[in-house]
């Protein structure tokens, strides 16, 4: 178990090299900064001057280097536009994105799960038809459309929710939550929809399947011929066997949910992370970019090591393998 | 003699599809006394699995019974709500699957099956319930139960899991055990050796087994009575000695015909031309005329009542005439 924690974190380090190596690249080619920082007036000795600060004429190597080294240390420099550091900017706003995620993966997992083994257990009921037409929607619908719709509905139309903004927010040391009003959690609900809708109709389809895969099989015979009981069966036997496939598919789809919560964040206008980077590709604006991109990454490869230790908590026979190799 | 445990009186099984009503167990009746052992054999398709199938309540939709009766224990069985027959499941009537291999959950560790089975039948706590289990593994052939219970499926053989099957089995006491191919997915050294201990468990205990195989070794071993079926049909049923060296039906003289006899004289086996009809394309009259070397007048047009040749009851018309006299 040790060694397999040790190799999982030897390979964790590992991609969050690539990943910096990529995020420092990429953002190498997305435009001059300087050109954004100054205005038309600027000679090009006060640029040239500029572009020594901010250490854009040392050799490619030596910023790589240096970027590591910061990014090592939760210091990714100052923001070219707004001046300030980018780690302090970051961690003003991630409790939003992260409360925002974190309620949409919930509430997946809430409603997604139950109707999933509900439409798996029921396949000719009426309402299983009606969760699969709706769930159809939830894939389909592009998430800008179904959080523009929900705030022409909810927002607009019956006035009972608000469209944008967090709502009063409560600052418990360093971490601004919304969690703990009333205006904070209404207005929550909204984007947790928008943003979890997917995932929930995801889900809902893959935990139907795995039902529908687990209850033909002969331990579920066997285990209805021994006379058990119908929850004890349904709710022990046949879910415990679909959820490495659904702890697979929630892990990875809560890094997107934090990486696309970009698009719900804007049509809420939501004051988190991905807001903030949508403003930083506008302006150029690399340190904020590149932070963003780094600490996305580490999220995937944190969630991926909880996946897989999860795994192993759920199935036995992974425990064994992971120990043996 | 008194009153038998178990009685079917034509068990009509049927499969409604969209092109045609598929009849797969036709008209089937027999008889099953407290601690007898009932062979039943016949190809592939014959119906002696969706027979068992039906007695213990557990067809697969959109398989259903159709007509007929079943009787356990004096009580009719066949027309019991889904909740009732729960109860009786395990507790009298128990069922044993072909491939112990997939018969354990995986995901549930050894022990943990067997209480819940335990506890699902027999008012015992969790204290007294492992006690049982670990008796009962005991009982079964498995060495250091009181270590091997907490062990998972994955780690016994296919021999040690068919033990632990039995083992799940007996847990409820039933009076009867519907063995269906208990040991076609195992070695033929670990044949002999499951039904052994299947016999010795069930003659200690007196549960009666209806044993479901086509293997005619195992039925000469331990059936008390066998009965041969041919397309849904009981074609001959009798004492296990009398059909094995006396068989009536021309079907089952085929069936013996082509056993290799181990007493030396090298004769070449006896082939039956053809196959069994399809469930959509059955032929008039006696379902077994097409491949009959006797066919004669009656079998094109009706089929053969039951008629008692000596101790066996036999579905053909070769033997109506002695019915007669």
């Amino acid at each position: 178990m040790l060694a397999f924690m040790i190799r999982r974190i030897i390979q964790s380090i590992i991609v969050m090299f690539v990943v910096a190596l990529i995020s420092f690249l990429l953002f190498r080619f997305v435009g001059d900064p300087v050109n954004q920082m100054v205005g038309i007036e600027t000679t090009p000795e006060q640029r040239e001057a500029l572009r020594d600060k901010l250490g854009l004429n040392d050799p490619v190597i030596m910023q790589f280097f240096g970027f590591i080294k910061g990014a090592a240390q939760f210091d990714f420099g100052v923001s070219y536009q707004f001046k300030r550091p980018v780690a302090q900017m970051i961690a003003e706003r991630a409790p939003a994105t992260l409360e925002l995620s974190l309620m949409s993966a919930i509430f997946a997992l809430l409603v997604g799960i139950p109707m999933g083994v509900y439409t798996g257990l029921k396949r000719n009921s009426i309402l299983s038809k009606f969760f699969l037409t709706v769930s159809l929607v939830g894939i389909s619908l592009p998430t800008f459309l179904i959080g523009i719709l929900l705030i022409y509905i909810f927002a607009v139309q019956l006035q009972v929710l608000p469209s944008f903004g967090r709502g009063e927010v409560v600052d418990i040391g360093f971490w601004s939550t919304g969690l703990l009003t009333v205006s904070g959690l209404k207005a929550l609900i909204l984007p947790s929809i928008t943003l979890g809708l997917f995932q929930m109709t995801l889900i809902m389809r893959l935990v139907r399947a795995e039902m529908l895969e687990v209850m033909r099989t002969d331990y579920i015979k066997f285990a209805r011929a021994r006379g058990l009981s119908r929850t004890a069966i349904n709710f022990g036997h046949a879910l415990k066997n679909t959820l490495v496939p659904v702890i697979t598919i929630t892990g990875l789809q809560l890094g997107s949910v934090i990486a696309f919560a970009i698009i719900t964040e804007t049509v809420f206008s939501w004051p988190g992370m991905g807001l903030l980077f949508l403003h930083s590709v506008q302006n150029v604006d690399i340190p904020i970019m590149a932070a963003y991109l780094m600490l996305i990454g580490f999220l995937f490869v944190m969630i991926n090591l909880i996946v897989d230790l999860l795994y192993v908590a759920v199935d036995p026979r992974i425990r064994v393998s992971g120990v043996s190799q | 003699m008194s009153e038998p445990l178990l009685k079917i009186k034509d068990l009509i099984v049927e499969f409604p599809t969209r092109r045609a009503l598929l009849r797969a167990v036709d008209k089937v009746s027999f008889e099953i006394a407290k601690g007898e052992v009932l062979g039943v054999v016949g190809e592939s398709g014959a119906g002696k699995s969706l027979t068992g199938a039906a007695i213990i309540g557990l067809l697969e939709p959109p398989g259903r019974i159709a007509g007929g009766e079943i009787y356990f224990d004096g009580q009719r069985i066949d027309n019991l709500a889904d909740e009732q027959m729960r109860h009786l499941r395990g507790k009298r009537i128990a069922m044993i699957f072909q491939d112990p291999l997939t018969s354990l959950n995986p995901l549930y560790r050894v022990g943990e099956q067997l209480i819940e089975t335990i506890q699902t039948h027999l008012p015992m706590n969790k204290k007294q319930a492992r006690k049982r289990a670990i008796e009962l593994l005991d009982e079964v052939g498995i060495p250091a139960p009181e270590t091997r219970i907490d062990g998972y499926p994955h780690q016994f053989s296919g021999g040690m899991r068919q033990r632990v099957v039995i083992a799940l089995v007996l847990a409820g006491e039933p009076d009867l055990i519907i063995a269906d191919e208990p040991t076609t997915a195992l070695d033929v050294s670990i044949q002999a050796q499951i039904i052994s201990v299947l016999k010795r468990l069930c003659s200690e205990r007196g549960t009666a087994i209806m044993l479901i195989t086509h293997d005619m070794g195992v039925i000469a071993e331990i059936a008390d009575r066998m009965a041969v079926m041919y397309s849904g049909q009981i074609v001959e049923i009798g004492k296990t000695y009398d059909l094995i060296k006396n068989p009536k039906h021309p079907y089952t003289k085929g069936l013996m015909g082509s056993i290799p006899s181990m007493s030396g004289e090298v004769k070449r086996l006896v082939q039956i031309p053809g196959s069994m009809p399809r469930l959509n394309d059955i032929p008039s009259g006696c379902s077994f005329h097409p491949r009959c070397s006797k066919v004669f007048e009656p079998c094109y047009s009706k089929r053969s009542p039951q008629i008692k040749v000596g101790q066996s009851d036999v579905a053909c018309w070769l033997y109506s005439e002695e019915d007669k006299k």
